[in-house]
């Protein structure tokens, strides 16, 4: 294969990550993970709570360094060209992360600055970023006066005024309700398929999952199956995702809501 | 450009019709500073409570404290002052002091705060350099602190506090002869100031931030009334000159005189007179750059301190 088709080929996927470890003092926290999320796909990151899905976070945020292996987004080095890199991501955090004396408007105008867009662009884009979201009207109201679900939203709306091709989220449904759930998945869902991001959707929600998405199975810092959802089943000599998620980890089964 | 074309701005490169990602330039460097500052400025004014306590503080100082001082601390004539001064002009640099450190410390606990909430790793996600991202955030809370400065200055001026030196000369000649801009008491100290109160605020702003990233759990702010605040406001020149501790306790002296906030004072006093204190200005400076380093490499995601410890939860 020759370098230009390599890049090409690397290019297709929003991310990957190949043979990352991470460690704090002499505690494991990831062991040689690998996985790779496709542009314009929705892979879902299945794990339970310390399986070591915020360290992957993370590093693929930068927050700190990978010593081993490599996580590139759309085939941007997130250690060699952090800016390139982080340019081309967006981020839904576990912790909301809205200020909520300030409006709408000003989080995401504000979000829009940290990617070096101008007062006038951000404002549209910001505005443009919320009818995404269903919450154009709602711009100029204090994110206090936001329910759980909308507060999400008005995040989603935040990490898409810099058009990333690859959104990351850390279990962005929980505490919420069945309702705003369910409006929460649909969004992104509808953003895979008109904006052609890639998503990769970290959980512990067994039934977040549809037939369609790829699933990464995370267990105690290595990662048990990556590829679909039939093939999880196939791989696990199960039935359900619940009873292969059981067999493959040998633990009880993650919360069905 | 209209919210539609806006719309379709929003879409990544390899969506159809997606633009291609371009490096930043100067531009998107100045937008996001402004940006920074702007939001610590717009969540410091919808703190009422905030702007309020920061206010009062110094003025309960200055009104209460001071007065009762006024009989029992006489201070001898020493630079920058030509006369015998009231304990209620003497203490009042020391009291725009206290103003930047309660700003600073106040900041850096927002900061450990934010780094649990997550809006610290927010910031932290922009494609633009670490360093770029702190010292912009810093600049936010002097600005900040700016604000509270020249509310406390205003204030302060009623009760006739006021720099009293000539009039500032920006120009050639003198006397008659004199063409160029004269800047009259009291805006002539009002403006040297500025300056001081920036490298100062700047410097114990980046205190705090290298302590927001050391400090894993700040509980309270009355841990670090205790633990900082008050030995660094105490044991400075802001309430006393330097020479009257010397008389009580050379040890004392010793630590006040280490203590970079004595020089933050001092460095702010000479400039409310127009004058520049050397040391005062080259320790404040030699802190500052200190301090900032090791904030920055604290935050540095290959060497920093974060990492070695696990970074925050969530």
């Amino acid at each position: 294969m020759d370098a230009s088709v390599k890049q090409m080929s690397q290019s297709l996927n929003a991310l990957t990550v190949r043979g990352v470890s991470h460690r704090f003092g002499n505690l494991p926290a990831l062991d040689d993970v690998s996985l790779t999320v496709p542009a314009g796909g929705f892979t879902v990151l299945l794990g339970l709570n310390g399986a070591g899905k915020s360290t992957l976070f993370a590093l693929i945020t930068r927050l700190y360094d990978n010593t081993s292996g490599t996580i590139s987004i759309l085939g941007q080095d997130v250690r060699r060209q952090p800016s390139a890199a982080l340019q081309r991501l967006g981020v839904v955090f576990q912790a909301r992360t809205l200020d909520a004396d300030l409006s709408l408007l000003q989080n995401l105008t504000y979000h829009a600055a940290l990617h070096g867009l101008g007062p006038g662009e951000s404002k549209l884009r910001a505005i443009a970023a919320l009818e995404l979201v269903g919450l154009g009207e709602r711009a100029n109201e204090k994110v206090r006066h936001l329910s759980g679900g909308q507060a999400r939203r008005v995040e989603i709306a935040r990490c898409m005024l810099h058009r990333p091709g690859l959104l990351i989220l850390d279990e962005p449904t929980v505490g919420l309700d069945i309702g705003s759930r369910e409006s929460v998945i649909s969004i992104v869902r509808e953003l895979v398929t008109t904006h052609g991001i890639g998503v990769l959707w970290a959980t512990h929600l067994i039934d977040e999952i549809e037939k369609t998405d790829r699933i990464v199975l995370l267990h105690e810092g290595k990662v048990l199956y990556a590829g679909t959802v039939p093939g999880l089943r196939e791989h696990a000599g199960a039935d359900s995702v619940s009873e292969a998620f059981r067999a493959l980890t040998g633990t009880t089964q993650p919360e069905l809501a | 450009m209209s919210v539609d074309t806006a719309a379709e701005t929003l879409k990544p490169p390899n969506a159809p019709g997606g633009r291609a990602y371009r490096p930043h330039g100067v531009l998107a460097y100045f937008n996001c500073f402004r940006g920074i500052v702007w939001r610590e400025v717009l969540r410091f004014l919808h703190q009422r409570e905030r702007f309020l306590s920061a206010l009062v503080r110094p003025l309960v100082w200055l009104f209460i404290f001071a007065a009762g001082f006024r009989q029992v601390l006489g201070i001898s004539i020493i630079p920058p002052y030509e006369t015998y001064v009231l304990y209620e002009t003497y203490v009042t640099p020391g009291l725009l002091g206290m103003v930047l450190l309660f700003n600073a410390m106040q900041s850096s606990l927002s900061m450990v705060y934010d780094r649990e909430t997550g809006a610290m790793r927010t910031l932290l996600v922009s494609p633009f350099p670490r360093w770029f991202l702190l010292s912009s955030k810093l600049l936010g809370g002097v600005a900040v602190a700016l604000l509270q400065v020249y509310t406390f200055l205003f204030i302060a001026y009623f009760w006739e506090i006021e720099p009293d030196w000539p009039a500032l000369q920006i120009g050639v000649g003198q006397g008659e002869d004199f063409f160029g801009i004269s800047i009259p008491p009291p805006f002539n100290g009002y403006i040297t100031v500025l300056p001081a109160i920036v490298m100062s605020g700047l410097m114990l702003g980046a205190l705090a931030l290298f302590m927001s990233s050391v400090i894993r759990q700040l509980e309270n702010f009355a841990g670090v009334m205790n633990f900082v605040i008050f030995p660094m406001f105490f044991a400075s020149s802001a309430l006393y000159p330097l020479w009257k501790i010397r008389e009580s306790s050379p040890l004392l002296y010793e630590i006040c005189w280490f203590n970079p906030f004595t020089h933050a004072v001092e460095l702010i006093r000479f400039a409310f007179y127009g004058q520049l204190n050397v040391t005062a200005f080259l320790v404040v400076l030699g802190c500052l750059v200190f301090f900032l380093g090791a904030a920055i490499f604290a935050y540095n995601p290959s060497k920093g301190l974060i990492a070695r410890r696990g970074g925050p939860r969530g």
